[in-house]
């Protein structure tokens, strides 16, 4: 057993692991044993590598190694302690930017150690010296896309940026010429390699990505953000190839699976193809739609929604963004526990894309102790409607608009909602009249059995919190001893 | 526009079309209510409970001439030539079993509404009147039989010996088969029930009862939700379970009915007389012909061996206020629907299924029968049936997929093939952790979607061994740019590991 050859085997352990831990994280049950899985695997891959590099650099280099994992170390734990649940997103986008730009760091580094030394390099073997080019232009490629889009999308997702598609004329072609230089970029390295070329093609996959995320809408962000953690894997798996290190590319290639397999998931259930959501396009509100649809909502007020939820026999919440923004989770869940212990069924109907990143809203009420196993699917949770006496929709639009299943011409046409409008009433929580992220009138708000409950969502749970707790009483508080917060 | 609530004329009959309640809704969608004076009696509705919800008592032609005319059941042919011109009948005019009826309906110039024609679409189920009343007969056909019946429901053990419980069986699960089935098993009694279609199994044993399964080819998958008829093997079978189960049964409530058919006959003469004396059978098929030999529709009879078959039709009538008050719902839902404009104007909207499916006649123009609706009871469709459901997304031909994949193929063969023998090592790697990554990632739960993310960011922060392994060479340049790397990776790592403990922290089961 050598060094190398402990390492090697470090790095299988590793790579078993992080295997291991994305199988934990498929049940809430053996999560969290997932996530040790996954520390565990790191901290056994870092060891190796630190082992193996440790006998051929200095010890300043291992001080600086030390120096720069500390201050990362720092960051990171603190951001991860910090950050406001409603600001996943953002902060998951952020981290995507990472990779993507270590993944460039590493490339240039690649280029330094090997082609900057012309004939005179000794790492890589003249046989697959050209391989090892294309291997250098591809991790920046990726990484540089990556890393401009995940900034774009975190300026996006925190307001920074406006949410709103960029429109250049061409954009298309933007885009594709941006990948058609790209790869003759690639070409002309692989026969004579230059910093001039790699600079060049860092500054195209900077642009690409810049305005590949640029052109789409804020409502597509979603999609976006699990492409980009696509993205962020293939270009550690890049960084793998060029490397020649399997750990690298496994844990690369699986990161990258599960990105695209969670941007299947959302554009599944917007019933549109990832060519569509990466064209974008889709936050330009439709003028077809947005103006015949007119018609005479009904406004109600927390005292009648409190009543129809007092003698309901079951209630299915549905949040969106909205809630989010809002910051209604807790008021929303302490409704959820005073209605629970009056023996009212309260469960919460989750569609695939409702907040900004897949599985957003479970984690927002798990943060406001909201149980997980009443929070539903849309395919759990879409043939119970009928049988619910009280749907309360808050600060979700398009995914509850029914014109994706009723009107063929609608922009959403084909969108799998979920079905609130069979229930027998529908709350609607909104800040106004307005249209969701589609562009799109929904005529749920017209609806015989639809009410509308102006204002911000959190003031009225919370109104209705209050009517409930003074119709019933302080014993109301009692009867579950959970329901103090 | 006028509507007026008539008294129902056929004897016997104790409901009204609209009760103090839903004359306050219906006055709410703009209309003026007027109610035939001591239209609600028999449901003890009185007229001044009318009044103070906001309507006029009339006497009878004033109340026939209104613009509406809401009814329970089916108008006589007398009661038909009241109606003004161009006013509308709505009630449950029973159409298919009435082409009399239909026939002086269509010489009027009037427009007439069957309720009991909507479709059963999920839509259309706030206004379905024979759900409603079903659920009413089905319970009342327990308790009728519990009358009749001379013994204790639930079984007991008491000093002075063991009762053992009524054995209940119920033919035809649906809404008043169901209702009968809850009704008897909350009285304590063991509950059987039989039914062409599979899927209501679980309906059944949801309300404790017990599900006979009648083993046939035949499985029945009904269009309309409604039952059809069954083959003949099918008969033959449920009738030899129906000759075994007969014999130790207590109470038989039968509720088989095909729609606009004469009732299909389940329990015959031979089946009756196997019975034990004092023994029940409610047949809330009497009206249509009856489910079981021998029953008179409308009134009660006992055989030679002394079983009791009641074939009462009016078992709604017999509980008249919610009867009135579950129907004036359905109808203030139907206004509802024909009066989008909530300005107490009807409109009829010919290209909606459930008012197109509702009209019998249209201002003197025969519109009956209507076209089928198709409804599968087993999945409820969307509730659009008018337009045609946005075609699926066309399935993608076969065949630029397949060239798709021959291409990807011969695109990685030639990469391979045409690779040094250690880039092939990390193809195969790669390859293989991709399939391996999309199944792992398949099963994750959606509510861990955001905790995966945050994972595959920690780990994906694995590209620090890449700038580890650089660092520190000699070369300033190539040290600080792998610094930089190392710094960036490592906020990953820590924090994605670290905000995914977080979050998983937070999910707690109820």
């Amino acid at each position: 057993m050598t060094a190398a050859t402990a390492a090697a085997a470090a790095y299988i352990v590793a790579a078993l692991l992080f295997i291991l831990s994305l199988a934990g994280l498929s049940k809430h049950e053996t999560s969290r044993g997932g996530v040790w899985f996954g520390i565990v695997g790191m901290a056994l891959a870092l060891v190796a590598t630190v082992a193996v590099a440790a006998q051929s650099i200095t010890a300043g280099g291992l001080a600086l190694m030390a120096i720069a994992t500390v201050i990362g170390a720092t960051i990171g734990l603190w951001r991860a302690r910090r950050v406001a649940m409603t600001a996943m997103p953002e902060l998951i986008a952020m981290l995507h930017s990472f990779v993507g730009l270590a993944a460039v760091l590493v490339g240039w580094d690649g280029y330094f150690r090997v082609e900057a030394k012309g004939t005179g390099q000794t790492e890589v073997a003249v046989s697959i010296l050209r391989i090892h080019h294309a291997e250098v232009f591809l991790g920046v490629f990726i990484g540089a896309v990556t890393f401009t889009g995940s900034l774009v999308a975190y300026g996006k997702l925190s307001g920074h940026v406006q949410s709103r598609p960029l429109t250049l004329p061409g954009k298309n072609v933007l885009n594709l010429g941006a990948l058609a230089a790209g790869v003759v970029l690639t070409v002309l390295f692989v026969i004579h390699p230059s910093l001039g070329l790699l600079i060049a093609v860092t500054a195209v996959a900077l642009a690409l990505g810049w305005h590949l995320v640029a052109s789409i809408g804020g409502g597509d962000m979603p999609v976006v953000v699990s492409m980009l953690n696509s993205y962020s894997g293939w270009a550690a798996a890049a960084s793998g190839f060029l490397l020649n290190n399997n750990l690298l590319i496994v844990t690369g290639a699986l990161v990258g699976s599960s990105g695209a397999y969670l941007s299947y998931i959302m554009c599944k259930a917007m019933n549109r193809s990832f060519i569509a959501v990466i064209a974008g396009g889709f936050g330009v509100p439709s003028s077809a739609a947005a103006g015949d649809e007119a018609g005479e909502h009904v406004e109600v007020s927390a005292d009648d929604v409190a009543r129809m939820l007092e003698s309901a026999s079951s209630v299915i919440i549905t949040p969106g963004y909205g809630m989010a923004v809002a910051q209604a989770q807790y008021p929303v869940a302490e409704l959820t526990r005073l209605l629970r212990a009056l023996g009212i069924e309260v469960r919460f109907g989750i569609h695939p894309v409702a907040g900004r990143l897949p599985g957003h809203m479970n984690v927002l009420l798990a943060e406001a102790k909201v149980p997980y196993d009443i929070v539903l699917e849309m395919d759990e949770i879409n043939d119970d409607f009928a049988r619910t006496s009280v749907v309360l929709v808050i600060g979700a639009n398009d995914t509850v608009n029914p014109a994706a299943i009723e009107e063929p011409n609608s922009p959403i046409a084909g969108m799998p909602v979920l079905r609130v409008w069979e229930a027998e009433h529908v709350v609607i929580f909104k800040r106004s009249m307005s249209t969701g992220y589609a562009g799109v009138a929904n005529p749920l708000f017209f609806r015989d059995n639809a009410r509308m409950l102006f204002g911000d969502a959190k003031v009225r749970v919370e109104d209705i919190l209050r009517v409930l707790e003074t119709n019933l009483g302080p014993n109301a508080r009692e009867a579950e001893p959970t329901l103090s917060r | 526009m006028i509507v007026g609530v008539v008294r129902e004329s056929r004897p016997g009959e104790t409901r009204v079309a609209a009760t103090p309640v839903t004359v306050r809704q219906l006055i709410a969608l703009g209309y003026d209510v007027v109610v035939e004076s001591d239209a609600g009696a028999k449901a003890s509705f009185g007229d001044e409970a009318y009044v103070a919800a906001g309507a006029r008592i009339v006497d009878v032609d004033l109340a026939w001439r209104s613009d509406v005319v809401l009814k329970v059941t089916e108008p006589s042919l007398v009661e038909v030539d009241r109606l003004a011109p161009g006013g509308t009948l709505i009630g449950l005019l029973n159409p298919a079993l009435n082409p009399a009826l239909v026939e002086r309906l269509a010489q009027r110039p009037v427009t007439a509404l069957a309720l009991d024609a909507a479709p059963r679409i999920s839509r259309a189920q706030s206004l379905d009147a024979l759900t409603s009343l079903a659920s009413i007969a089905g319970y009342r056909a327990v308790v009728e039989a519990a009358h009749a019946f001379g013994r204790f429901f639930p079984g007991q053990v008491t000093a002075a010996g063991k009762v053992s419980p009524a054995k209940v069986l119920v033919a035809g699960a649906g809404v008043a088969g169901l209702a009968a089935i809850g009704a008897a098993v909350r009285l304590g009694a063991v509950v059987h029930a039989t039914d062409p279609r599979p899927e209501v199994a679980d309906q059944v044993r949801s309300l404790g009862g017990d599900f006979l399964a009648v083993t046939s080819a035949d499985v029945e998958v009904s269009a309309t939700g409604y039952a059809k008829q069954m083959s003949e093997d099918y008969n033959a079978r449920a009738a030899r379970l129906y000759a075994e189960q007969l014999r130790d049964t207590d109470i038989v409530v039968t509720t088989a009915l095909i729609p606009g058919k004469p009732a299909p006959l389940l329990i015959t003469a031979d089946m009756v007389a196997s019975m034990r004396p004092g023994s029940v059978i409610v047949d809330l098929a009497a009206g249509q012909g009856g489910n079981v030999a021998g029953s008179v529709a409308g009134s009660a009879v006992i055989t030679d061996n002394g079983v009791t078959i009641i074939g009462y039709t009016d078992l709604p009538a017999r509980m008249p206020a919610q009867a009135s008050q579950l129907y004036g719902t359905n109808l203030v839902n139907l206004m509802r629907l024909l009066t989008p404009g909530k300005d107490g104007r009807l409109v009829l909207d010919f290209d909606d299924v459930v008012q197109r499916s509702i009209a019998v006649v249209r201002e003197g123009e025969l519109t009956w029968p209507p076209p089928p609706v198709a409804v599968s009871a087993a999945a409820p469709p969307s509730p659009s049936a008018s337009q045609p459901r946005p075609a699926p997304a066309a399935p993608r031909a076969v065949a630029p997929r397949l060239l798709v994949g021959v291409v990807a193929a011969v695109a990685l063969f030639l990469l391979a093939a045409f690779s040094p023998p250690q880039i092939i090592g990390n193809i195969t790697v790669f390859v293989l952790a991709v399939v391996i990554g999309y199944y792992v990632i398949g099963h994750v739960h959606h509510a861990l979607h955001t905790p995966l993310m945050s994972v595959t960011n920690a780990i994906s922060g694995i590209i620090v061994v890449g700038a580890l392994l650089q660092i520190g060479h000699h070369d300033a340049t190539i040290t600080v740019l792998a610094f930089v790397a190392i710094l960036l990776a490592s906020i990953n790592i820590f924090g994605g590991f670290a905000v995914t403990r977080r979050m998983l922290r937070m999910f707690s089961k109820g």
